[in-house]
């Protein structure tokens, strides 16, 4: 059990042109449970296996418990990892694969058969204990690989988009099931994925990273209800944020944002932009399909229906705003609906910089 | 500009839980210097063995443009004394070597050509086909790949001398034909199945019958491979010496020539001549790096 | 999209045709020859074969050639592999220069290494020079077997290195790395890590590599020629000297057949020892 620190850590590939990690910084404390969130490219692998050793950082440092391990070798680090692609060795039987790193550190056979066991119980895989990878499926080689690494007591747990070969049922039960394990074992986990639902669900903090840097990092709740930036608006919910894009304008009723016929209430915090553009993001699920009172009209498109909801994909002056409907909701496509939306579900953007504008 | 509250994510970047950075303990070099010692062990070992390969050719080569004095001198110092081609042409202009250069060239081409013509279809076939007796064909190929040449050698110059085709080139063309097309049927197999499929189809879709979607569009995706293929089959062939030294008398290919003139040859003739067999090998390899992995690995899945 | 069981058989039955008439029927030809005269059936060939002196000294010397070549080729051809893979600066370099060998015949290795064993050749020039030895030693000399032996075992490394080192390094690169990395997260040191993951994943490539590079060990011929003449004979060299020095073209089959004996007898041997548990399990 152990806190881990990482301190400007700047990695370029060869052969690449921009920075695959951009002086990240990253405190994750004893014990908890981090996700690294972003797109393919964003540099979370990158993170995650400087942390593991597995790629020296060009600048920066890397400290676990109290000791600087930024050029350490793997083994030094007293870590475990399970990989994407479960890297199982094919040659030993699952009881021989469980109890690798064991081996390897030169524990004495007792002690490795009875921690073997325990995590094959743990793992519910008691009866594949001598039988070989092959003869396995994938779910079961992906909790071979969980529990290879659960075993070792390691002061850290790093996981590379361990569900991601998953099908999408297995995905889910087993996704349950590691939060569940990893929540007994309270281990330091550091975790990395490219899917967001993942990310809420497991994470006690989410960093969302993106072209090499961390854009934010916080509790999910957090990152979900106040993306710092558009980008984390969009990337986070299915269906994501929607963004609207408008000039502030100065009225008796205080500004607006005018959208090119129609207008939404700007708060008063904001009133510096009058005469500039902003951007408005509010989540899908937020917008409520009014019969009056509403804020703004828009033109049904197309209704999706999706079983838990009704998914509305209208345009409002010429912009596409997407709104999550109760599920018997019915419209005509082309007809009139009006849409409210709460104050409280509004964030502000500034169109330049992305950045989320404080209003309180 | 901004709200001078500022956003979150101007110190997202620094995702500190404190407000100031704590200090961390001194970053350890240790493991990086011995990455760096291991590095340089590693570059030894290789340079090491990169001298053990290259330092032989490049004395043959040296000794190959001594003059015939330099190497009668003994103890011989590393670079001759006297730099000329006399060792050289004296080996090419012995008696036999100009014919049997000629004949080493003309059983190479032929050989590449009957291999490709009989053993690429055999490839296809393998890769696009799913038939009985699919595994039994290809134990047999990979048989007569493994059989020693040396038993096939005398038994086929018995053959060709009762059919009279016994020392041409036509001989040792049929000899190399039959050792080359193992390894061409193997490696076109892997070749055409690295050919995605869909393509072919897609021109069958669109109206070609299966042997012009094969022409137009399998053949020029699969050219490189057929090249590389086709080069190593002439090197093969260029190099291969029991079988053609069996099978011919007066019309040798240079290995055979080489090796029959051997016993009563001067120290000039033999090492220009070593020099002289080994230079098409320095040209095919440089030529040849990168499909080299690929064709040896896959060949024989 | 799969056709008529026909078609393919088109394009396969050049090949089966060739290959039979040049080679089945040449395989069978050889073995009637080897154990028939013209009276029928008969063992005087083999009779020939034993008593002929060279004969004996051939089967010792090339099955010494192999048990020393083949395994110091496969452990060197391990090592360049894995020092391919640690990926070293001008490693491409390196690499072009371990694959020369390949396309080098067997003669022009031999004629390479008399250039440097020869009595006033370069490895005397460098020992005379060092002042190591009065006159160099005679290497090549007839009556100096086991120089002779090291003479041409170090040729055949020297040449025939790189066909293993090709099909070892491809068996390497198509390991994949994650199982490596996967070990060494894990605890597995250098060593361990070679004898865990490396070597067991490498079998198939070993296996392949053993079999090919022994059965062409077996065929070796123009390098002892090149470096010693008949002085060290060998048993394919044999076969050539029956053939066509002594015009005898049934005992040079009978050798042949010496050779096959011992090259399916090993390849037999590989397959059965060279196996991993998985596949023995299944």
């Amino acid at each position: 059990m152990a806190e881990v620190i990482l301190r400007d850590l700047v990695k370029t590939y060869p052969g690449g042109t921009s920075r695959a990690t951009d002086e990240v910084s990253l405190e994750i404390g004893d014990g908890e449970f981090m996700v690294l969130l972003g797109p393919s490219g964003c540099g979370k692998t990158t993170l995650l296996r400087m942390i593991a050793g597995l790629e020296m950082p060009d600048a920066g440092q890397v400290v676990i418990g109290d000791r600087d391990v930024t050029y350490a070798e793997p083994r030094n680090r007293n870590l475990s990892m399970v990989f994407q692609s479960y890297a199982v060795f094919p040659n030993k039987t699952v009881r021989d694969n469980i109890g690798f790193g064991l081996r390897m550190h030169g524990v004495h056979a007792d002690e490795v058969a009875r921690k073997v066991d325990w995590a094959a119980d743990l793992l519910q895989l008691t009866p594949q204990l001598d039988r070989y990878p092959a003869k396995l499926s994938g779910g079961q080689r992906q909790r071979v690989a969980v529990a290879r690494a659960i075993v070792m007591d390691a002061d850290v747990l790093l996981m590379d988009e361990p569900l991601s070969n998953l099908d999408a049922l297995l995905r889910l039960s087993f996704r349950a099931e590691l939060k569940k394990l990893v929540e007994e074992l309270g281990t330091t986990t550091v975790y990395v994925t490219h899917d967001q639902v993942e990310a809420l669900s497991l994470g006690d903090r989410v960093a969302v990273m993106r072209e090499g840097q961390i854009i934010q990092c916080g509790p999910p709740t957090d990152v979900y209800d106040q993306p710092a930036t558009e980008f984390v608006g969009g990337f986070l919910g299915s269906p994501p944020m929607n963004f609207l894009t408008g000039v502030v304008v100065d009225t008796d009723d205080g500004p607006r944002l005018d959208l090119g016929g129609q207008s939404l209430p700007v708060p008063a915090a904001l009133s510096p932009h009058t005469g500039k553009p902003l951007k408005l993001g509010v989540r899908p699920e937020a917008i409520e399909v009014a019969h009056d009172g509403a804020s703004v009209t828009g033109e049904l498109q197309v209704l999706e229906p999706l079983g838990s909801s009704a998914l509305l994909t209208t345009e409002v002056c010429g912009q596409t705003v997407k709104v999550s409907a109760p599920p018997a909701f019915r419209a005509d496509p082309g007809s009139s609906l009006n849409l409210r939306l709460p104050d409280d579900a509004c964030r502000w953007y500034d169109p330049e910089t992305s950045l989320l504008l404080e209003v309180r | 500009m901004t709200d001078a509250t500022g956003s979150t994510a101007a110190t997202a970047n620094t995702a500190a839980t404190s407000a100031q950075r704590r200090a961390l303990p001194p970053v350890d070099h240790t493991p990086l210097r011995r990455r760096r010692m291991r590095a340089a062990w590693v570059q030894f070992a290789c340079i090491l063995i990169s001298l053990f390969m290259a330092l032989p050719i490049v004395l043959v080569g040296l000794s190959a443009l001594s003059s015939r004095a330099a190497l009668a001198e003994f103890p011989k110092s590393l670079l001759p004394s006297e730099l000329s081609t006399e060792t050289l042409q004296a080996f090419l202009q012995a008696t036999g070597t100009f014919p049997a250069f000629g004949n080493s060239l003309l059983v190479g081409l032929y050989t590449v050509f009957w291999s490709l013509v009989v053993g690429a279809p055999a490839g296809y076939a393998l890769a696009r086909y799913a038939f009985r007796g699919k595994e039994p064909y290809q134990v047999f190929i990979l048989l007569v790949r493994a059989l020693p040449i040396v038993v096939l050698s005398v038994p086929l110059a018995t053959m060709f001398l009762q059919f009279g085709v016994y020392d041409t080139v036509f001989a040792v063309t049929l000899v190399h034909t039959v050792l080359a097309l193992p390894t061409t049927v193997l490696i076109t197999a892997s070749i055409f199945v690295s050919v995605p499929h869909d393509v072919e189809e897609a021109a069958q879709i669109f109206g070609c019958t299966r042997w012009q979607a094969a022409r137009k569009v399998v053949l020029p995706l699969a050219l490189p491979g057929l090249a590389a293929s086709s080069i190593f089959t002439f090197v093969l062939s260029w190099n291969e010496i029991l079988g053609a030294t069996v099978v011919t008398l007066g019309h040798r290919t240079l290995p055979a020539q080489v090796l029959t003139s051997l016993a009563e040859a001067s120290q000039a003739y033999r090492f220009a001549g070593g020099f002289a067999l080994i230079l098409p090998a320095l040209l095919f390899i440089f030529v040849m790096r990168r499909y080299l992995v690929n064709m040896w690995g896959t060949t024989l899945r | 999209m799969r056709s008529v069981l026909r078609s393919p058989w088109l394009l396969l039955t050049p090949s089966i045709v060739l290959l039979l008439v040049l080679f089945g029927w040449p395989l069978v030809d050889g073995v009637l020859e080897a154990f028939t005269d013209e009276h029928g059936f008969t063992l005087t060939h083999w009779q020939r074969l034993f008593d002929d002196p060279y004969f004996l000294d051939a089967l010792r010397n090339t099955l010494l050639l192999i048990v020393i070549v083949v395994p110091v080729q496969l452990v060197l051809a391990v090592a360049m592999s894995l020092l391919v893979q640690a990926r070293p600066r001008f490693v491409s370099g390196h690499f072009y220069l371990w694959c020369i060998p390949l396309a080098i015949s067997e003669l022009a290795a031999g004629l390479v290494w008399l250039s440097i064993f020869d009595n006033r050749g370069y490895l005397n020039s460098l020992l005379v020079s060092l002042g190591l030895s009065e006159h160099g030693v005679q290497w090549l000399s007839y009556d100096n077997t086991a120089t002779m032996l090291l003479t041409v075992v170090l040729a055949e490394i020297w040449r025939a290195t790189s066909l293993v080192f090709v099909i070892v390094v491809a068996g390497v690169q198509m390991v994949p790395r994650e199982y490596d990395e996967a070990a060494q997260v894990f605890g597995a040191s250098f060593w361990q890590r070679l004898r865990h993951v490396t070597l067991p994943m490498l079998k198939p490539s070993l296996q392949v590599a053993l079999i090919l590079r022994t059965i062409l060990a077996l065929q070796a011929f123009a390098v002892a020629q090149a470096l010693t003449g008949r002085d060290f004979p060998l048993l394919v060299g044999e076969t050539y000297e029956w053939y066509v020095g002594l015009q005898n073209p049934a005992v040079a089959s009978a050798v042949a057949l010496v050779v096959l004996a011992i090259s399916v007898g090993t390849a037999v041997l590989y397959l059965r020892t060279v196996r991993s548990p998985s596949e023995a399990e299944s």
